[in-house]
């Protein structure tokens, strides 16, 4: 749709980050996520296409925990939750509870990590790492890229606790915090498939 | 100090209701989803993976719908848009890939 | 301390290379040197190393796609110079693994160095300004892409020198990719570079994606943009689409390769076919993002020189949407012959086909365009009736080859050889070098001298056809494809008559450097002072040449297609309004270049296992990136005071046009366009 002429007048006034920037920046990281879609996509397409290559060694059932597995599950659920009651927070300008359920979300997150990075570190010294074959390959990467898009949230996270103290809520922080909690939501929605289609499929 | 313009994002904005709703039904359909593995020893197997792929493709939408408040309003139509031809292209790589792949696989292996 | 680097990674023992390395460090030197001399540094830090303006960018990613054009046709030269020399007895004088090298690297940068930087410089040039807007979505991510892609190109570059490059084709093969078989840093180079300019292009797609669907000006709806403007739409969105899965075909062979895994190996349950198949997956979208954008030069181009309104514009835009879904569902026609049964060939046979029609009819709307129009044979239009003419020829040998019985035959001949490049060629290059002559007026301020344009592109076409019209003959006749050597001395003198079309090609080169050389030497009695030197229909004809940094004083109004054309026709070009307002503008950045720096630093480091090295450059991209989102200084303002001196001057220009009235120069009504 062409920009409208109110947005022009706010140009002309000198609004540098007017409403049409924040909305640009928000379309534009979801255009992001799409392209990630395809990411994971791919990734998960290459899962069900190596996931039964066993080479001889474990399955999904000689290795997965579901109670572990749920118990990660929620972390990062719970995680979710949390961080749309930050942008709640936001929305009602209240500094403090910004602060403090992003941190609740980034002490969820971590011990989301946490605990993936455990069972990754005792699957290698099983001798079950992702060198072992196909499907071992499949599953840390896919699993591990997951992680990894986690990871860089958590620094993005804690870099925007860092704006929130030294800035406030302005507008620029505002739309960080917003395509930050995109990201974040958008990575428990991939964690929906990775459990069903990785560990719950991987039991059966 | 806080203005409106957050709003004119395309995505629309939550409220404490929607969020709970959302975290509650996630919380079921995981729950539903693990107890069908773990519990679900009488049911056939085609039965339990369709529950499961049911129940993650509903908590996807519930996440969609009440934590980033995707809906059909003018405003987040391209985001809409976006998603929908997203998700026609993964099927079309994700399942061509498979079709593919298992029909090497059926011929050369 | 410092990995697998040593001074044995530079290879000395081997002439040509040194030769080659010793040409391109002295010519280095020398630029480095001239630059000192004039004292141009800060120059070229503040108007252009640092810059965010789309414009600026755009030239310096068409510079870099100039440059790879030299480096990847001299790779050209010496395949063919090799495979004329090297029948029978003779083995010419590159060694197989050389050779090797040399068509992996050429492939390699003539698709991801030289046609995508080129058709992303014109969009950036282009497009903004097509559609009425002062500069993309994102400024600032438009440097990261375009220094991200230099950094790619700087390390195949440096391959030469330092270590090897890769000799498993452009696209990589399975399992011989893997470190078992590919022990050197060849094939490390290839997919660090490959990455790093396709995290580049994402970043450009998802950047003009936005700024196409939401900063276009007033009454510019979707059904009224220029239809270079719809091209670049989608091949946008095939390229956001795209990248992603050769990101992660490229980012699994890397797992294989550094963390010892088995994706794509060929034995603990590797499985080698995915990688081709993911390969293409991307593959084929990339070449019709290549394809995509010379298309939409082709209707602008014609439109203008045809004094007419672009054919069918409605079925021109249906026809690109169509091939932007389709290109997604052909990509097995790459590799009909290895092993897929008759179902799955069938299937992409038939998509294969299919999208051939929607090009077809897009060659019959230019040539209905052209049809009663006053044909002006300009520099632009002679690369379009090349492209038309001969284009069309390797349109067919592919539809000939989408007939999977008849693929059987010619796959991995020169015959796919020549099909491709008589797509690539007269279709995605003569484009790019229309558009290039086409906007170079508006870019630079002075246009190409037309003489030496023309001589170019006689020795481009005459050249292309010598060069691959034997190859299809040699398809046929049976010749494979990457062969460094061959003892059929039946295909020996074919090989002869296609070096010489490259020696043609390279006087046609030459010539291109010429005519830069000239239109330089003549730029002040050249100089377009009216910002339009074609008569043009589109909004980018409205602002100076080369614009102001804000393309626009007022934002214009649309009414119709053809903006330009349509105020033309209404009276209302170059109306002087009655105030100005303060521009808005994004400042200056050198983070792009310095994420740039580190990003290459960090390829180099993965490449040679310096570990500490790579980890440091990565935290590197990291704090600059978190630097830049602390700062809060990132704009700055033109005020309606210097808005308003520069649109007097711009003005003035055009008073003294219309005064000495030079050639090309057209403003007055009676010599306005037909519709």
């Amino acid at each position: 749709m062409p920009a409208d002429t109110s947005t022009i007048d706010a140009v002309a006034t000198g609004k540098f980050e007017h409403p049409d920037t924040i909305a640009n920046q928000a379309f534009g990281f979801w255009l992001y996520i799409m392209s990630d879609l395809v990411l994971f996509a791919t990734i998960f397409a290459t899962y069900a296409v190596l996931g039964h290559n066993y080479a001889g060694g474990p399955t999904g059932k000689d290795l997965f925990h579901l109670p572990y597995l749920f118990g990660e599950t929620m972390l990062l659920l719970f995680s979710s939750a949390t961080c749309g009651l930050a942008m709640l927070a936001m929305h009602k300008d209240k500094r403090g509870l910004v602060m403090t359920w992003l941190t609740v979300t980034l002490l969820l997150g971590l011990g989301f990590i946490t605990m993936e990075i455990n069972e990754f570190h005792h699957m290698i010294l099983d001798g079950n790492g992702p060198d072992r074959s196909g499907f071992l390959s499949a599953f840390f990467t896919l699993v591990g890229t997951h992680g990894a898009h986690v990871s860089f949230g958590l620094i993005w996270m804690a870099v925007m606790m860092g704006q929130v103290i030294t800035k406030g809520l302005t507008l620029p922080v505002q739309s960080r915090l917003l395509r930050l909690s995109v990201f974040w939501h958008f990575l428990d929605i991939v964690w929906v498939g990775v459990f069903t289609i990785v560990y719950l499929m991987g039991v059966m | 100090m806080n203005q409106t313009p957050i709003d004119s994002t395309g995505a629309g904005r939550g409220s404490f209701k929607s969020y709970t709703i959302g975290f509650i039904f996630s919380i079921v359909l995981t729950a539903i989803a693990f107890l069908a593995v773990v519990r679900g020893g009488g049911l056939p197997r085609w039965a339990i993976l369709f529950g499961i792929s049911g129940a993650a493709i509903v908590q996807i939408l519930v996440h969609l719908h009440y934590f980033l408040h995707f809906d059909t309003s003018s405003a987040a139509r391209w985001n809409v848009l976006a998603l929908l031809f997203t998700l026609l292209i993964m099927i079309i790589f994700v399942g061509g890939s498979l079709w593919i792949m298992s029909n090497l696989n059926y011929r050369m292996m | 301390m410092f990995g697998k680097l040593s001074f044995s990674a530079i290879p000395f023992d081997q002439p040509i290379i040194m030769g080659a390395v010793g040409g391109a460090s002295l010519l280095a030197l020398v630029i480095l040197i001239l630059i000192t001399y004039y004292g141009k540094w800060t120059y070229l830090w503040k108007e252009w190393l640092t810059s965010v303006d789309h414009k600026k960018i755009g030239i310096m990613y068409i510079i870099l796609a100039l440059v790879m054009l030299l480096r990847g046709f001299s790779d050209a030269v010496m395949m063919r110079s090799q495979q004329a020399l090297a029948a029978g007895a003779s083995h010419g004088y590159l060694s197989p693994e050389h050779f090797n090298q040399v068509f992996s690297a050429h492939g390699s940068i003539m698709i991801v160095f030289m046609a995508m930087p080129f058709l992303v410089g014109l969009m950036n040039i282009v497009v903004p300004q097509q559609i009425g807007a002062r500069d993309v979505a994102f400024p600032f991510l438009n440097s990261v892409s375009f220094w991200l892609t230099a950094a790619g190109a700087l390390l195949v570059m440096v391959s030469l020198g330092v270590g090897e490059f890769s000799k498993t084709g452009w696209t990589g093969l399975a399992p011989l990719f893997e470190k078992k078989y590919s022990p050197g840093t060849g094939v490390d180079y290839w997919l660090w570079a490959f990455q790093l300019a396709g995290a580049g292009s994402l970043m450009t797609s998802i950047n003009f994606l936005v700024t196409i669907l939401r900063m276009r000006a007033p009454g510019m709806t979707l059904m009224r943009m220029p239809m270079f403007v719809w091209t670049i739409f989608a091949t946008n969105v095939l390229m956001m689409l795209a990248f992603p899965v050769l990101t992660v075909a490229l980012f699994l062979l890397t797992l294989d390769r550094y963390l010892g895994m088995h994706f794509f190996t060929n034995a603990l349950g590797g499985n080698m076919m995915m990688y081709t198949n993911l390969f293409w997956i991307w593959g084929h979208p990339e070449v019709y993002i290549v394809i995509l954008p010379a298309f939409g030069v082709f209707s602008e181009v014609v439109a203008t020189f045809s004094g007419k309104r672009l054919f069918g514009y409605k079925s021109l835009v249906y026809a690109t949407a169509a091939i932007m879904l389709l290109s997604f569902t052909v990509w097995l026609h790459h590799f009909f012959t290895m092993g897929a049964g008759p179902n799955v060939n069938t299937f992409f046979g038939i998509t294969t086909m299919m999208i051939a029609v929607p090009t077809g009819v897009k060659i019959f709307d230019w040539l209905f365009t052209m049809y009663r129009g006053r044909v002006r044979f300009t520099t632009p239009m002679y690369w379009t009736l090349g492209f038309l003419t001969t284009f069309v020829i390797g349109g067919m040998t592919g539809v000939l080859m989408a007939e999977p019985p008849a693929d059987y035959l010619v796959h991995n001949s020169l015959f796919l050889i020549a099909h491709f490049h008589n797509v690539l060629i007269p279709g995605a290059l003569f484009g790019f070098f229309a558009g290039y002559a086409y906007w170079f007026p508006k870019a630079i301020g002075f246009p190409l001298d037309e003489k030496w344009g023309k001589r170019a592109f006689w020795c481009w076409l005459i050249g292309f056809y010598l060069a691959f019209a034997p190859l299809y003959i040699l398809g046929f006749m049976g010749m494979p494809r990457r062969m460094a050597h061959y003892a059929n001395l039946a295909w020996h003198p074919y090989l002869i008559i296609a070096a010489g079309g490259t020696g043609v090609i390279l006087i046609g080169i030459i010539f291109q450097m010429i005519q830069l050389f000239v239109s330089i030497r003549q730029r002040h009695a050249a100089r377009d002072l009216t910002g339009d030197p074609w008569n043009g229909r589109t909004l980018e004809w409205a602002t100076s040449s080369p614009p102001a940094v804000y393309n626009f004083a007022i934002t214009p109004v649309v009414h119709d297609i053809d903006a330009f054309t349509d105020m033309k026709e209404k009276g209302v070009v170059y109306q002087k309004p009655d105030r100005y307002h303060d521009i808005h503008l994004p400042k200056n950045t050198a983070a792009g270049l310095i994420n740039g720096v580190f990003a290459f630093m960090f390829g180099f480091a993965m490449v040679w296992y310096i570990w500490w090295l790579a980890v440091l450059c990565a935290l590197g991209m990291l704090f600059t990136v978190i630097a830049r989102a602390a700062d809060d200084d990132t704009h700055y303002t033109v005020p309606a005071a210097e808005v308003e001196r520069i649109e007097s001057r711009r003005f003035q220009q055009l008073a003294s046009a219309a005064v000495n009235r030079p050639a090309g120069s057209r403003t007055t009504p009676e010599l306005l366009p037909q519709r």
